[in-house]
């Protein structure tokens, strides 16, 4: 239970971090304008939209149907597919098969769905070395952290940020260059690519039409990952798949134009199955995992299932009032934002119960999303989940929380009685007449004391 | 004469008055008779968006045996008028009576300033207001009706009025109902960002559609000596 009331705690102090505030206005303010820019130039978006969401709609809809169809294509291009019913399962079976195979130095393509499970942990503790060879990773790997945004994990950072921890790590000059810094963690990796053993990748989309699993990136470090070392091992939410290769190209028309704001990734990699008998590179042996952790209980759950859809495109992280004044690492979960705070009571439970009362109900990353889930409602949704809903046994609120919530609800039964109400309103407005200064009152008791530590509170007023 | 359902909303009878006072006279203005809901007190929005399904029941039931089916009912709040419009489809699922009853009401439920464009055609309200405005169009307004741009129009037409853009407008106050109270610090420095990107554009006075909306600018905005204060859109509206 603790955890629902330290993200309350946690949260409010990172407001207070000015830094911080700024670094991710900046960077989340750089990623919607690239993402208006790229938008506005491409007519179709809307359309493209429609048909993506509509492809989710059958996806998700048909998902026993197109998993076993997915399977019997992986296992027929000569991959090896597991199907993992938790977090747990998941990280035994890589760890176990890397332990196999005699593995020391594991690459990683960027992946949250390995966050998700904790697999670098586990990889550490099992004396495998995991190594992050996406830059942003590579950057929060070396400062022990955890990516603070899906797609950007070290939106936290400044670029002086880097310059001193590659200074540090890397035996560099200080540098704040972004060309410099790239480059020095470019050579870095390039051994480490060459020596290591596997590969673990997560995907974006997997055909089950084809049995293809395609994978978005910009630095080429996916490929190199997927490609280079004997063993690799793809990691995919269950929700990852599409029916037919003819619905890849709806899903890459908005995916990078929402993301980043370019038409395209700079790679697109499409993985069949390991090295053919006639072919020169590629790996020996390919694994796929496919990871339920929860995912079937949201697609039992009529409201729930929506969140499914999403592409982890990071675009509702952006655009968020909320994540744009803590950062992700204030939500103390892989996913965060808007997106994060519908998905996590269900993957991690009650260490992140609290987060679907974290919003104000904007609406800003419903309008933002690829697939427009209706991210609002999903959130009104699991509100009701973790007050009782159906069952009538809620979560732990912190008190002063739970405080705040019998006053609404005494509240919500007096205002059935508008009559009664206006007369209590007009002694409520003679009380506060010897407390008020310009209509405003500077103190408030009970609940509405935490709105008068920083805002003055208007005064209350009865008609004549 | 046309007659019309005036819905004051909790918030505005709490705490702006002025605001539903003023909501009647732009109405009358227009050739209405304002036929106010005083059995209905609040819409049920607060213990919804809390989670507290059965409390918002009880308002929802309230609300809906208030109102007289067949005639338009005017909300000054974007965000009431979106709470009938679109989420009692939520909350009433599971009971058929009361659903029925609110689908055959939604499509007369109208905030004020939508009601105005759309309804009655009306864009020029013949107001009088020398001041320097900046308008919040609150998120309820804008994403869950789409009409806040009903009342940037409206306030355009006032005559003296000097309407100024500021930077992001569309971006949330940070009130969000009880998230004010649970996250004080997170929802203040929501408020600050906005307040200081309105202060840039020197606006004398911010006006919104939501009393929320304007509780949260205000407060911090008076709290902080910044000068700048809030008003109902319908007190702009019916100035003269």
């Amino acid at each position: 239970m603790a955890g629902s009331s330290e993200f309350l705690t946690v949260a409010e102090r990172a407001v207070a971090d000015l830094e911080l505030r700024r670094k991710l206005e900046n960077a989340t303010g750089r990623h919607l304008n690239h993402v208006a820019e790229t938008r506005a130039e491409f007519p179709r978006f809307d359309e493209e939209r429609e048909t993506a969401r509509r492809i989710k709609e059958e996806s998700i809809g048909r998902l026993d149907e197109l998993l076993t169809a997915l399977i019997d294509r992986l296992k027929a291009n000569g991959c090896k597919v597991t199907v993992a019913a938790d977090a747990a399962e998941a990280r035994e079976y890589i760890v176990g098969l890397a332990r196999r195979r005699g593995v020391r130095t594991v690459v990683k393509g960027k992946s949250m769905t390995t966050e998700e499970i904790e697999l670098n942990p586990a990889l550490t503790a099992a004396g495998i070395q995991p190594v992050e060879t996406d830059l942003g990773e590579y950057i929060v790997q070396l400062r022990r952290e955890s990516p603070s945004h899906i797609i950007t994990p070290a939106i936290h950072l400044s670029r002086e940020d880097i310059g001193r921890l590659f200074a540090e790590n890397l035996g560099i000059a200080y540098t704040p260059e972004p060309e410099r810094l790239t480059a020095a963690a470019r050579e870095r990796l390039r051994s480490i690519f060459l020596n290591a053993e596997m590969g673990v990748t997560g995907a974006n989309f997997a055909i089950a039409e084809t049995g293809t699993l395609v994978l978005v990136e910009n630095e080429g470090n996916g490929r190199y990952s997927s490609t280079w070392p004997q063993t690799l091992v793809v990691l995919m939410g269950m929700e990852k798949v599409i029916p037919r290769l003819a619905d890849l190209s709806h899903f890459l028309e908005i995916l990078a134009r929402t993301a980043t704001g370019q038409k395209l990734t700079c790679y697109t990699n499409f993985i069949h199955g390991p090295r053919g008998a006639d072919e020169i590179d590629g790996p020996e042996q390919v694994h796929v995992v496919i990871l339920d952790n929860g995912r079937t209980r949201m697609l039992a759950d009529p409201v729930l299932r929506e969140a499914l859809y999403c592409l982890r495109c990071g675009a509702c992280l952006n655009v968020c009032p909320v994540y744009r004044r803590i950062g992700g690492h204030a939500y103390g979960v892989p996913y965060q934002g808007p997106i994060g705070s519908i998905v996590s009571p269900v993957l991690f439970g009650t260490r992140a119960a609290y987060l679907p009362f974290a919003s104000t109900l904007c609406g800003a990353c419903r309008e933002i999303c690829p697939v427009k889930i209706d991210i609002p409602r999903i959130l009104l949704h699991q509100r009701w989940l973790e007050s009782g809903g159906n069952h009538g046994a809620s979560i732990r609120f912190p008190r002063s929380i739970s405080r705040t919530r019998r006053a609404l609800t005494r509240f919500a039964r007096m205002a059935r009685h508008p009559r009664r109400m206006r007369l209590l309103n007009r002694a409520m407005a003679l009380l506060a007449w010897p407390l008020e200064r310009d209509g405003y009152i500077r103190r408030m008791p009970g609940a509405f004391r935490h709105w008068t530590r920083t805002r003055d509170f208007r005064a209350p007023r009865s008609r004549r | 004469m046309l007659e019309v359902q005036l819905f004051n909303t909790c918030l505005a009878e709490q705490f702006f008055p002025a605001a539903i006072e003023a909501t009647v006279k732009v109405l009358e203005a227009l050739k209405l008779k304002v036929r106010p809901m005083r059995r209905a007190f609040c819409c049920g929005q607060a213990p919804f968006n809390e989670g507290l399904r059965a409390e918002a029941l009880g308002l929802a039931r309230n609300f809906l045996g208030a109102a007289l089916p067949g005639m338009p009912i005017v909300v000054p709040s974007g965000s009431c008028a979106a709470m009938i419009r679109n989420f009692y489809r939520d909350l009433l699922a599971d009971e058929p009576a009361s659903l029925k009853q609110a689908a055959a009401l939604q499509p007369w439920v109208f905030e004020l300033g939508q009601f105005i464009v759309n309804v009655m055609k009306v864009k020029y309200l013949g107001a009088r207001f020398d001041h320097t405005v900046a308008y919040h169009p609150s998120c309820h307004l804008a994403r869950e009706l789409r009409a806040a741009d009903d009342t940037r129009v409206l306030l355009a037409n006032v005559n003296g009025l000097k309407l100024v853009d500021f930077r992001n407008p569309e971006e949330c106050c940070g009130f969000g109902g009880m998230f004010a109270v649970k996250f004080p610090a997170l929802s203040t420095a929501m408020a600050q960002d906005k307040l200081e990107r309105i202060r840039e554009s020197a606006a004398e006075l911010l006006v919104a559609n939501d009393c929320g909306c304007l509780m949260q600018l205000g407060g911090l905005s008076h709290r902080n000596h910044l000068g700048l204060e809030v008003r109902h859109v319908a007190e702009v509206l019916a100035a003269r």
